[in-house]
């Protein structure tokens, strides 16, 4: 399959938290694309950098004590030199994001209805009574039964499910050419899931919606993304289309994730893999794999600065990997 | 029949919580049931691993076997005695041969008290003998879980969630209980970090002997470290079975959707299952649907008996062990009921 000419490229972006006394790099040189009818997957477990990207394009985060370096182009344009009112344009009729939580994203005090028709009113010329009655279809597509009685409803009366669900009505309000969701069922439980994903594969199929789908479960990714990319403490470790990562992941760390959580289709009783120590114990960002201290494979070599993005001799063009010492393509 | 091997006997467990309402006049206007008639056995050194989605009573049932919350009926018989029953002295002697283990160990430590102090409490409680051996006896603990003897001195904001939820477990164990129950002892925790501690969960049933009950959502989880499972949907149990059975072929309804539901990390199985989709949300348990509590959403529904007649918990046919609750499991096992064409999404096209 050829890929498309991408609708957002991100290009060597870091993001550097400064505080008084200390220095975090939360980002460090991430760079993916993402093509009209394309889902790409950004795994990561917390703290690896996976959402602060995001945000980063999107300019949420805060402009003091945070730096932004990089380039992003969406259709052309640079979004980190955009001005807010610019920016402000975008966000909605071209890219809308959806959060993890929807009770913290949502106004509590405000109808459903109102605030899915607020977002229509702000970015499109129309009035008040066509911009509620455009409310109810979204609702209505999203999977909200009833929707004609839910839009007086104020968010603690919906489920979590259904709040996600006004959620993702909102973000699809303008017809955004690129979806950003967040651990969008993340709060949700699975079978719930399971309505949530096949609402969000529908819209890539029907509409061709770019989409970027953030989430630290890798089932998740399996069985939605086209792309995927593995991120560890702020860097893209292994990058791949999903058939290609799973079959052969190379990196130590996707090797390790994937050997380490029981699967539901696999014969019971073998012992479980875990990987030793936590995600916190990582070092300094500016030397080496990151991923060092917990690898059993780890040598003297992993701790030389620029380990670069890498393709692999023994592995398609399309699948780099950050490792020195990667693991072995599996066969069968 | 008095099967003298099973360590936990429930029979008939409800846990139902009254809805009050009212300014002046303080009315019971209803009752959430959250547990509503749960029969189960667990036998000496077994894991029983209950699961089912948010709401559905599993952690209330936790809660009630060990007398955190009062059960408004039914027994649950630890080792011969009904626990429901006791109070005062012989309440408090039972309790340490039953511990739980927390979902979070952040909440569930106190932040102001040291890992040492926090170790020790629960000895000091049961078995007050001179500080000098229960510190011994804490830091003995600590080693077992894989954590080191300096750990006694710092508090719990200074540790990862992994090694938080190693200390809520040696919190656990140190009083040498027969049956552990852990609450979702995984999923506050990093993905890279659950092995381990379900590891440690597994190595420590295998030294001590320890029956274990697992609350969790995550069916993977507890199809690893279980030898029987128990779903769980609205207050009540739905299927039970040896853990290799039920996964290998569910039977209720409700069982066969949310597994199918359960992302997989594999392209290739995921594009090639068939996923049956779940209609709505979970109904109130204060106000339960009648007959048989999953047909609002039950894609197997059939126009008779499903919305009147309560299904009992059966045993099925040639499928020794194997409860089911839904009126068709027969005709489900052998393919004469099918679910909804429309509920059911088909594979991805290779």
């Amino acid at each position: 399959m050829t890929r498309r000419p991408p609708l957002l490229e991100i290009d060597d972006l870091s993001v550097t938290f400064r505080r008084r006394n200390s220095v975090t790099r939360a980002v460090d040189g991430v760079s993916y694309t993402v093509a009209p009818g394309e889902i790409v997957g950004v795994v990561g477990e917390s703290g690896s950098g996976k959402s602060v990207t995001v945000l980063a394009l999107m300019g949420l985060l805060p402009r003091r004590g945070v730096e932004v370096t990089g380039r992003v182009r969406y259709n052309g344009k640079d979004l980190l030199s955009l001005s807010e009112g610019a920016m402000a344009k975008l966000r909605g009729p071209e890219i809308a994001m959806v959060f993890q939580d929807p009770i913290s994203s949502l106004n509590p005090v405000v109808p459903i209805g109102v605030q899915v028709a607020e977002v229509l009113l702000a970015h499109t010329r129309t009035n008040k009574s066509a911009a509620m009655a455009e409310s109810v279809e979204l609702l209505r597509r999203c999977g909200i039964p009833d929707p004609e009685r839910r839009l007086k409803e104020y968010p603690h009366q919906l489920s979590g499910g259904m709040r996600q669900r006004a959620l993702i009505a909102m973000a699809l309000a303008c017809k955004p050419k690129l979806l950003i969701c967040d651990e969008p069922t993340t709060a949700l439980d699975v079978t719930i899931q399971a309505q949530v994903l096949e609402l969000l594969k529908e819209l890539v199929t029907d509409a061709g919606t770019a989409m970027i789908m953030i989430t630290h479960d890798l089932g998740v990714v399996a069985g939605l993304c086209d792309q995927v990319n593995v991120m560890y403490s702020g860097r893209i470790v292994e990058a791949a289309p999903r058939t290609e990562l799973f079959g052969h992941p190379r990196h130590r760390y996707t090797h390790g994730l994937l050997a380490s959580i029981p699967r539901l289709d696999a014969p019971r009783g073998e012992p479980l893999h875990p990987i030793p120590g936590t995600p916190r114990d990582t070092i300094a960002w500016s030397k080496a794999c990151a991923f060092a201290p917990r690898c059993v494979h780890a040598t003297d070599e992993c701790v030389r600065p620029d380990i670069g993005l890498a393709a692999l001799p023994d592995s398609p063009a399309d699948h780099p990997v950050r490792c020195v010492h990667p693991a072995e393509v599996s066969h069968g | 029949m008095v099967d003298t091997d099973d360590l936990l006997v429930v029979e008939g467990l409800e846990v139902h919580f009254p809805i009050r309402s009212g300014v002046v006049v303080d009315r019971t206007v209803g009752h959430v049931k959250a547990v509503d008639g749960v029969d189960l056995r667990v036998p000496r050194g077994r894991t029983y691993g209950l699961v089912g989605e948010s709401g559905c009573g599993k952690s209330t049932l936790g809660r009630a076997l060990l007398r955190l919350e009062q059960p408004t009926a039914g027994t649950v018989t630890l080792d011969g005695v009904d626990v429901t029953r006791l109070k005062g002295e012989p309440l408090r002697r039972l309790r340490r041969r039953m511990q739980m283990v927390f979902q979070d160990p952040l909440a569930s430590l106190d932040p102001r008290q040291s890992v040492q102090s926090l170790m020790i409490e629960p000895l000091r409680v049961h078995e007050p003998r001179p500080a000098a051996e229960l510190v011994a006896r804490a830091a003995e603990m600590l080693e077992l879980v894989g954590m080191p003897r300096s750990a006694l001195a710092k508090y719990p904001h200074e540790f990862s969630g992994g090694q938080r939820q190693r200390i809520g477990i040696a919190r656990a164990m140190i009083l040498n209980p027969e049956l552990v129950i852990a609450d979702e002892p995984v999923s506050a925790l990093d993905v890279s970090v659950q092995a381990q501690v379900i590891n440690l969960l597994e190595k420590l049933q295998q030294e001590f002997g320890l029956t274990y009950i697992v609350i969790a959502h995550d069916l993977a989880v507890v199809r690893h470290i279980s030898d029987r499972v128990g779903v769980m949907y609205l207050g009540r149990i739905v299927e039970e079975a040896d853990s290799d059975r039920l996964y290998a072929q569910p039977l209720h309804p409700y069982t066969i959707a949310l597994m199918s539901a359960i992302p997989i990390p594999d392209p290739e199985v995921e594009d090639s299952r068939e996923r049956i989709l779940l209609r709505g949300d979970l109904p109130s348990p204060a106000n339960p649907p009648s007959g048989c509590r999953f047909h609002t959403r039950c894609p197997y529904r059939q126009p008779t008996r499903c919305d009147d007649e309560v299904p009992r918990l059966r045993v099925i046919p040639g499928r020794p062990g194997h409860r089911v609750s839904c009126h068709y499991a027969e005709q489900i096992l052998d393919g004469a009921v099918q679910p909804a064409a429309s509920l059911v999404i088909e594979a991805a096209a290779g």
